[in-house]
């Protein structure tokens, strides 16, 4: 890593539109939070993409280990009986 | 441990095999990871220089509507590059690095922004073949093996559509109006096709790194083919526009001069891009220093 006069790193999430989840679209350099934001509208919401911005600091996000994707997940592998089609229901019982 | 790796290489193959897409985090073979940094560096300084050919053209747009235009596009190509470094990043080097590289001319950025742009026509004929021929390259790099790669791409194509129509737009009112209109149109039409053609890289046969893209799912079609199919879609524009497509071949000792330095303003781009990188220092400084003086006053707030 440099380091650095180089501005840290924030990553972009956006909603779309009222009643979306804010969804991850990229990353900013900033200075700090407000730049940030003001980046992230010039970059990502130039065609009007977004009513509403989240940046957070890269630095903070905390993310799983793709190596140990299968260990980490393994608990709900065998848990099918978690899924609606688990279960077999007669023809003659409707709206279940 | 040379059978761990070469493990792990196939269970990255078949990843790919399978259209996977490979996530930043994920094991790499160094190759895949410094063609990867390579190509998307290249491909985010050809969209920061791109902007200088047309960035050329803003003040002397005809109408304040072309002006506004123009702008627009213009702040797109910066966006895109933006997209592109953010992209790199994730591979481990940081923006700095490739900022510092193609500042110093270390780096490679696409052919095309070394030719001038002397008219107005000029900018037609960059968005509608200059654009155009980008569009054909990176549609199938939507659909590359490297996630950040092709989710920035996605994004690219969808704002690129709009660079097209809005050059040939140009050069459909320049082909309707006055007799210099439509020469000043077919002149530049002469001038860019040969380059826009040479955008999609050497002859199948003379392609170092075609082959091993291919087999990564970095690269989906071969030059010649996008080359083709770029030729096919244009001819007829071409003709609606009344304008004659140029005959001849493409001179490929042209190609190899530009890319290695000597096109007509190989040397005026990079020197406009450090001159606007040493001049936007005291900001960034000045942004830098703002920053750190308000996270001391919160720490002091709340001490």
């Amino acid at each position: 890593m440099s380091n650095s006069r180089e501005w840290p790193l924030f990553e972009v999430f956006i909603r779309a539109r009222g009643g979306l989840d804010h969804k991850h679209v990229g990353s900013v350099h900033a200075a700090d939070a407000r730049m940030a934001m003001e980046h992230a509208r010039d970059l990502y919401t130039r065609r009007q993409e977004g009513v509403s911005i989240w940046v957070v600091r890269s630095s903070d996000i905390i993310a799983s280990d793709p190596a140990d994707a299968d260990a980490f997940f393994e608990p709900a592998r065998d848990k099918v009986y978690r899924h609606p089609t688990f279960y077999a229901i007669p023809d003659e019982v409707k709206t279940l | 441990m040379s059978m761990q790796i070469e493990a792990l290489e196939e269970r990255f193959q078949a990843r790919i095999d399978a259209d996977e897409r490979i996530e930043p985090k994920d094991w790499m073979p160094d190759s895949y990871r410094r063609t990867l940094i390579r190509q998307m560096s290249q491909h985010a300084h050809s969209e920061i220089v791109g902007m200088l050919p047309e960035g050329n053209w803003i003040t002397r747009a005809p109408t304040l509507k072309r002006k506004a235009i123009l702008m627009a596009k213009v702040q797109d190509e910066g966006g895109h590059g933006a997209y592109l470094y953010g992209a790199t990043e994730t591979l481990g080097v940081t923006r700095e690095q490739l900022i510092e590289e193609l500042l110093s001319g270390a780096a490679k950025y696409s052919s095309i922004f070394n030719y001038p742009t002397p008219t107005w026509a000029d900018i037609g004929a960059i968005g509608w073949l200059v654009d155009g021929a980008a569009i054909m390259n990176q549609i199938p790099l939507c659909r590359c093996s490297y996630g950040p790669y092709a989710r920035a791409m996605v994004r690219i194509c969808k704002e690129e559509s709009f660079h097209q129509r809005q050059g040939y737009d140009i050069m459909l009112q320049l082909a309707r109006g006055l007799d210099a209109q439509r020469r000043m149109a077919q002149e530049a039409l002469d001038r860019w096709w040969w380059p826009a053609l040479m955008m999609f890289g050497p002859p199948d046969a003379d392609s170092k790194h075609s082959a091993q893209s291919m087999r990564w799912k970095i690269k989906r079609f071969s030059n010649d083919e996008l080359r083709a199919r770029f030729i096919e879609f244009t001819v007829p524009q071409v003709r609606y526009l009344g304008l004659t497509v140029p005959q001849g071949e493409i001179d490929w000792s042209e190609f190899r001069d530009v890319l290695a330095g000597h096109g007509p303003c190989n040397r005026e781009r990079i020197e406009a891009r450090r001159r606007a990188h040493e001049q936007g220092r005291w900001v960034r400084e000045a942004a830098t220093a703002y920053a750190a003086k308000q996270r001391d006053r919160e720490l002091k707030e709340a001490s």
